[in-house]
């Protein structure tokens, strides 16, 4: 469907490939700078967080899109349009839990993790924990919290990258930001 | 929705929003190592800036180092050092900050000044003088990518930034001689 010159193709592949590299850099940096994998999840997660409370905003200027109806509108807004946005990769959407409040994004491609391998001593380290938070932020701030998580990692030799999202509950007033 | 509405969405999606990410993500690391530097040391004093300068800096080498290796794969060589200058400041500066360099100014012996005039990561923060002392918390990580670029196509350097009005900043690169 797109009719970039080259040149576009090139700078949009390019300034991924700024960001994957920033990533990466900020993954090892949190590496040394913690003992062990569960602090650079975590730290991972809470700067994902504060991303995505600020994201949001940037997502529905550029989107225009209105209020969602219900959590498969979210879901199909996330999917489509957010991950396609600013990952350029459209996850599917799947496995929905009977009452309607979990489901899964697929990921056949992740851009955060081109030409990433995790050494051997990182096998519980959620390299793309960002993302997690990050969908949490947003959610948050749309009055949604939802409980978010990686389920299967390719860095960890599953076969695709599958992330779970949860509704937890709608959130009636307006929390302070901030997960210090 | 409007599942129309998400279609058509969909379509005019051209992803020029992958800068938006890095923007984020720049800034919220810049955030974290001030926290975190400012929690283990239970202050900010000019040490602790040193090391959040140095730590920025130094994630950005390792980006730009990164970044040159794909960028000039099927470049042919370079014919000289302001060759390799010029490059940086149209080729590297355009696939990184969309822009290129504004001007260009050496005094032929190894010192280079990159103005530009509307630095993408200073855009946000403001226009003008306003919090003009947490300019360098910015500029950090690019310097690191200027070094690093010019690392891996052999040249050693000392990149440095300066702000005196927003948005606008100078890097200076002194090449380093053997």
């Amino acid at each position: 469907m797109s009719r970039q010159s080259n040149r576009t193709t090139d700078s949009k592949k390019m300034n991924s490939e700024l960001f994957t590299l920033t990533y990466g850099a900020l993954v090892t940096q949190l590496c040394k700078d913690y003992e062990n994998d569960e602090e650079v999840n975590k730290q991972l997660d809470k700067m994902g967080y504060n991303i995505g409370v600020r994201l949001i905003e940037d997502f529905l200027a550029r989107s225009s899109i209105g209020r969602c109806q219900d959590f498969r509108e979210t879901a199909d807004v996330i999917a489509k349009v957010a991950f396609k946005m600013y990952l350029g990769t459209t996850p599917s959407v799947t496995n929905w839990s009977p009452a309607g409040d979990e489901f899964s994004l697929i990921l056949e491609s992740n851009p955060l993790v081109d030409f990433v391998e995790l050494p051997d001593n990182h096998n519980t380290l959620i390299y793309s924990n960002l993302l997690c938070g990050a969908l949490r932020g947003s959610l948050e701030m749309v009055q949604m919290a939802v409980d978010v998580k990686f389920v299967q990692d390719t860095l960890r030799g599953d076969n695709v990258t599958e992330i779970r999202m949860k509704f937890i509950k709608r959130i009636e007033e307006n929390l302070p930001a901030g997960d210090e | 929705m409007r599942n129309k509405e998400v279609a058509c969405l969909e379509r005019k999606l051209t992803g020029m929003t992958d800068e938006a990410l890095f923007e984020f993500l720049h800034m919220e690391i810049v955030s974290h190592v001030y926290k975190e530097q400012q929690a283990s040391n239970g202050g900010m004093d000019n040490k602790d800036r040193a090391v959040c300068v140095s730590v920025l800096e130094g994630m950005g080498f390792r980006v730009g180092q990164g970044l040159i290796e794909r960028l000039t794969r099927d470049s042919p060589s370079f014919k000289d050092e302001l060759d390799i200058m010029k490059f940086i400041c149209k080729d590297f500066w355009t696939k990184v900050f969309r822009r290129q360099i504004d001007n260009l100014r050496t005094n032929h012996q190894g010192t280079y000044v990159l103005q530009d005039n509307k630095f993408a990561l200073l855009t946000q923060l403001s226009n003008g003088k306003q919090y003009l002392d947490h300019a360098p918390k910015y500029l950090a990580f690019s310097c690191g990518m200027v070094r690093g670029a010019l690392s891996n196509i052999g040249l050693d350097s000392v990149v440095t930034a300066e702000v005196s009005v927003m948005p606008s900043c100078k890097f200076q690169v002194v090449i380093q001689k053997l």
